[in-house]
């Protein structure tokens, strides 16, 4: 099974998945830092913090981000994946750049530039490579399930 | 921040190298099950989404990714707790994406052709500048 490009929808996921983990990281971080000290002698006002919004959202990007790359991870392969998620680290560095308007050094650019290409390397190759059963103990767990969802 | 002293220093690659083994591990194991569980989108079109979530609960090798994936979660607590991130989160993260590549070569027999170790190889560099 080799499939040669993405499909729309395919597309719109891997997207997700790059960006809904900053998304989601900054959500937290934002939340985490408008609420008052946490020490670890009252370790509930953690559990309080989850229901605040900027913390819930990050939360939901979060489980968002995990079905989408798992999702991906069934069509497409880790080596696919892995580089062309990684889009998600210059889409934060620009808009730090021109949004928050922060300082960008030259290697941070350098980064940008090289993921870029990167990126765009392995996107003009085949999404996935191998058959199902390349993975000889994920086979015999995986089938049955398969079955059973169908 | 307690960070490591020189008789220490021994332990900050045992520690980045703990986070990379057990998150290799974790992300091809858990790419394994999807592979072996197949394309998601088409069983929820033919299943529905109860389908798609039963077919990955179902699934063990799902499992012992998460909890290889749980156990790097935790080292690299462990390791913040040790060093600095901006040591560990540039280390791990570069690394993650080599052992990743020859791992999903090797377990998962993807075609990893010259265009992946390229883009790999860029990618891992370029996340090593972003991270500084």
């Amino acid at each position: 099974m080799s499939q040669p490009r993405l499909t729309f929808q395919q597309f719109l996921i891997l997207a997700f998945v790059s960006v809904s983990v900053p998304m989601g990281d900054a959500c937290l971080s934002h939340g985490m830092t408008r609420l008052p000290a946490i020490s670890l002698a009252h370790p509930l006002s953690l559990v309080g913090a989850v229901f605040t919004p900027w913390i819930a959202l990050g939360i939901v990007l979060l489980i968002g981000y995990f079905a989408s790359y798992l999702t991906a991870l069934s069509w497409a392969d880790l080596t696919y994946v892995m580089p062309a998620t990684a889009m998600g680290n210059v889409i934060v560095a620009l808009l730090a750049h021109f949004w928050l308007h922060e300082t960008i050094s030259w290697q941070r650019w350098l980064g940008v530039a090289l993921i870029t290409v990167g990126v765009a390397f392995v996107a003009q190759g085949p999404v996935n490579t191998t058959p199902p059963s390349n993975f000889p103990a994920a086979l015999d767990a995986g089938e049955g399930t398969r079955q059973e969802a169908q | 921040m307690i960070l490591l002293t020189p008789s220490e220093s021994w332990q900050a690659p045992l520690m980045i190298a703990t986070i990379v083994v057990t998150s290799s591990s974790g992300e091809v194991l858990t790419a394994g099950a999807m592979k072996s569980i197949g394309d998601l989108d088409e069983i929820r079109a033919r299943a529905g989404m109860k389908g798609a979530i039963k077919a990955v609960v179902t699934c063990p090798l799902f499992f012992i990714g998460i909890f290889f994936m749980a156990t790097a979660f935790f080292a690299l607590l462990f390791a913040l707790n040790h060093m600095n991130l901006s040591l560990v989160g540039p280390a791990t993260a570069s690394l993650t994406l080599v052992t990743n590549t020859i791992a999903a070569k090797l377990f998962l027999k993807e075609n990893v052709d010259r265009r992946r170790w390229v883009a790999a190889t860029l990618v891992c560099i370029g996340v090593y500048f972003l991270a500084h």
